[in-house]
């Protein structure tokens, strides 16, 4: 795996200038996972914050092969793609002639976990060629922060606001990468930006193998968490030093934690900080702080048990 | 089933040849998912791809939203690509439709007419591909199984067209035309690749020397520009068609052009009717022209774009004329062809008396009898100069 340095010196795939939120998390996710394609490479992305944030006519900021069609369908636009790769190259008429060329969809959580998830499953179980990127900033951050089935545990959004009856989002998340290693796909990780060298790693891994690969990317969203921009990359470590978001990878069916923290730090030096679970450290809702906290060590607790395990 | 033949006739059913003709063309990448009635071309089109018959990847989808969605990213990186659906599946569709012909991306898609839920029904009507006529699609309706295979292979060279660049849909009636045996004529493998001829694709995702950006937001500053570009070049894509048919027709002798007329040219009143029902009109038309009546049928062969001057040129000397919809807009002014049709003569001189019919919806047979009661009342409107109805259902 090359160097940060290395890294630096490579051209940007995804040029600065475009209009993605200061402290925004997905453009690093973007470049780190271009980067490690390390060759030539075409991407689609379903609609949504990098969609309209990289492409407002007539400018764009892909300096790659690049394409958007619609919200639901990332999977199944880039399946369409790396078939006509297949067919192409099989008679010879690949542009600029014979070439490895990776393919990557870019979705949000909405657009992955909500809408996409069925094109999602039917490209995965296609077996394409392909890799996967959610960046998961944990609601439809681009139409103003809804909820999607990725929102957290009681989060505050504004389709599960917290009210004085319902205190914000009633329902645990989907576990997606579970889901999408229940595809029986080469690989599946978990990942987050402030972890550019497991990122890195993953990314490389995932571009190297023959089939469908996945990747679910914490996205840090100072505008529907509440948060500073400056301190984006510190709330993504603290997502996972806290456990609510694990790195882990399932290789070829074995799934294997890739970080543990030294220390786990508790649930709530994640939540203060963040608007959107504001409501949660007022004294008469500690029973829901404490809720939440089980759930984190429950789900941390199994993902500990299935370590190195084949799952 | 896998046909194995070369040129001359066949007994085929209307899938069975579009599926041939797919065959014949191979594109490089075809999408799809199955709906009846139009299962049996994917169905057949994937044993010639299991037999090796022709070299095109199968995508065997997950719906029909992914269906055109792949599409779309197969043609954006330069695939010749096609696929076929009904009813449903064309309204499953129907988001992506819009999607490939405003990305001016030459997709075939055959639309084997059916009905729209609720009810659900399988049978023909045409409020499938009538949901999507505003979608940018070139539509080419077909009477016949002959038409609809001679349609399916003009439809890749107009889609291809360099002034055109826009996908279009073949239509043909789901049971009464995809399920009925008829003798055609087939071309042989030969001639049908060298009338679509080698497909490259100008600008494509795959050209990663000369990176594009495909689908970009486009804000009021450009939108509508793009919108115009898009409308002028379906309004080019008439003359296409034509210019299409014509080599066609020299080079195998079937002769097509913006619509068919049968017996129009003296005929006092008509009907105008679009695919397999114009059969079952013109049997009639012979009926009561032996009594002396001039009667005459207008078939529409191609309803977008929609060929209004010369559609009212062919009409505007009629007395009364019936435009029979086998898809109701819902309380809209008549169905979607009379609504078109009647605007097109409203700049006649002698404006024709038009009335509005609905009929076989849901594969509701429409017999020679009737054709022949709306005749008898086109009679009468042509007679008396009055209009007691201006629209109604029939066949009920």
């Amino acid at each position: 795996m090359a160097t940060l340095k290395e890294l630096s010196k490579q051209n940007e795939l995804l040029t600065g200038g475009h209009r993605l939120c200061s402290g925004c998390g997905i453009p690093p996710i973007v470049r780190l996972v271009l980067r490690a394609a390390n060759g030539p490479v075409v991407a689609t992305t379903a609609t949504g914050c990098l969609e309209v944030g990289t492409t407002i006519y007539p400018y764009t900021a892909w300096r790659i092969p690049w394409i958007h069609s619609a919200f639901e369908n990332a999977a199944a636009t880039i399946s369409g793609i790396e078939t006509a790769y297949k067919a192409l190259k099989k008679k010879g008429k690949l542009p600029g002639g014979d070439k490895d060329i990776k393919f990557i969809a870019f979705g949000g959580d909405g657009g992955t976990y909500d809408i996409g998830l069925q094109a999602l499953s039917g490209a995965l179980e296609r077996g394409h060629n392909f890799l996967y990127v959610c960046y998961d900033n944990g609601a439809y951050m681009n139409t103003g922060i809804q909820r999607s089935s990725a929102t957290p545990f009681f989060s505050n959004t504004t389709t599960s606001p917290a009210g004085d009856v319902i205190p914000g989002k009633q329902e645990w998340r989907k576990d997606l990468t579970r889901i999408v290693a229940a595809h029986n796909i080469p690989y599946a990780a978990q990942a987050s930006p402030h972890n550019w060298a497991d990122l890195s790693k993953k990314a490389e891994k995932a571009l190297k193998i023959q089939g469908p690969t996945f990747m679910n990317v914490m996205s840090p969203c100072p505008l529907g968490w509440y948060t500073k921009p400056e301190d984006s990359i510190k709330w993504a470590k603290l997502s996972v030093d806290t456990c609510y978001w694990p790195l882990y990878e399932v290789e070829d069916g074995i799934l294997k934690i890739t970080y543990r923290p030294k220390e786990k730090k508790p649930l709530e030096e994640w939540l203060k900080p963040q608007g959107r679970f504001k409501h949660l450290l007022k004294p008469e809702n500690r029973n829901l702080l404490d809720k939440f906290q089980a759930r984190v060590d429950l789900e941390w607790q199994r993902l500990l048990d299935l370590d190195g395990k084949r799952i | 089933m896998a046909i194995t033949m070369t040129k001359g006739q066949a007994g085929l059913t209307g899938n069975s040849a579009i599926a041939y003709a797919m065959k014949q063309i191979n594109p490089d990448v075809c999408p799809a998912y199955p709906i009846t009635p139009s299962t049996a071309v994917i169905e057949e089109f994937a044993s010639y791809v299991a037999d090796g018959a022709v070299s095109t990847e199968l995508i065997t989808v997950e719906s029909e939203h992914s269906a055109m969605s792949a599409c779309i990213g197969a043609a954006a990186a330069g695939a010749r690509v096609m696929t076929a659906t009904s009813s449903q599946g064309l309204a499953l569709m129907w988001e992506m439709l819009y999607i490939a012909s405003g990305m001016r991306l030459p997709i075939i898609l055959t639309d084997v007419n059916r009905a729209l839920s609720a009810p659900i029904n399988i049978h023909c009507d045409h409020s499938d591909s009538m949901g999507a006529r505003d979608s940018g699609w070139i539509q080419l309706y077909s009477e016949t199984v002959q038409e609809a295979y001679d349609n399916l292979i003009q439809a890749v060279r107009i889609a291809e067209d360099e002034s055109v660049q826009l996908p279009v849909m073949v239509c043909l009636d789901g049971f009464i035309t995809s399920h009925a045996i008829e003798n055609i004529t087939l071309l042989s493998d030969e001639e049908v690749q060298g009338f679509v001829g080698e497909y490259n694709a100008k600008t494509t995702l795959l050209d990663t020397d000369h990176p594009v950006t495909m689908g970009a937001m486009s804000l009021p500053e450009n939108y509508i520009d793009f919108k115009f570009q898009q409308s002028q070049a379906i309004a080019r894509s008439r003359e296409t068609v034509l210019k299409v048919a014509e080599d066609f027709g020299k080079r195998f002798g079937r002769k097509y052009g913006l619509f068919e007329t049968y017996r129009l040219e003296d005929a006092d009143i008509a009907i105008v009717i679009l695919n397999s029902a114009a059969g079952t009109t013109k049997v009639a038309v012979d009926e009561l022209r032996k009594k002396g009546l001039k009667v005459g049928v207008l078939r529409p062969r191609l309803f977008r774009p929609f060929p209004f001057k010369e559609l009212a040129e062919a009409l505007k000397d009629k007395k009364a004329i019936a435009v029979l919809d086998r898809a109701d807009s819902m309380n809209g002014f008549g169905g979607p062809v009379f609504n078109e049709i009647r605007s097109a003569l409203y700049d006649a001189e002698k404006r024709p008396k038009v009335v509005s019919r609905i009929y076989g919806l849901g594969g509701r047979d429409y017999k020679v009898k009737d054709a022949i009661a709306v005749f008898d009342e086109l009679k009468a409107i042509a007679e008396t100069g009055r209009v007691e109805t201006l629209q109604k259902y029939i066949t009920l």
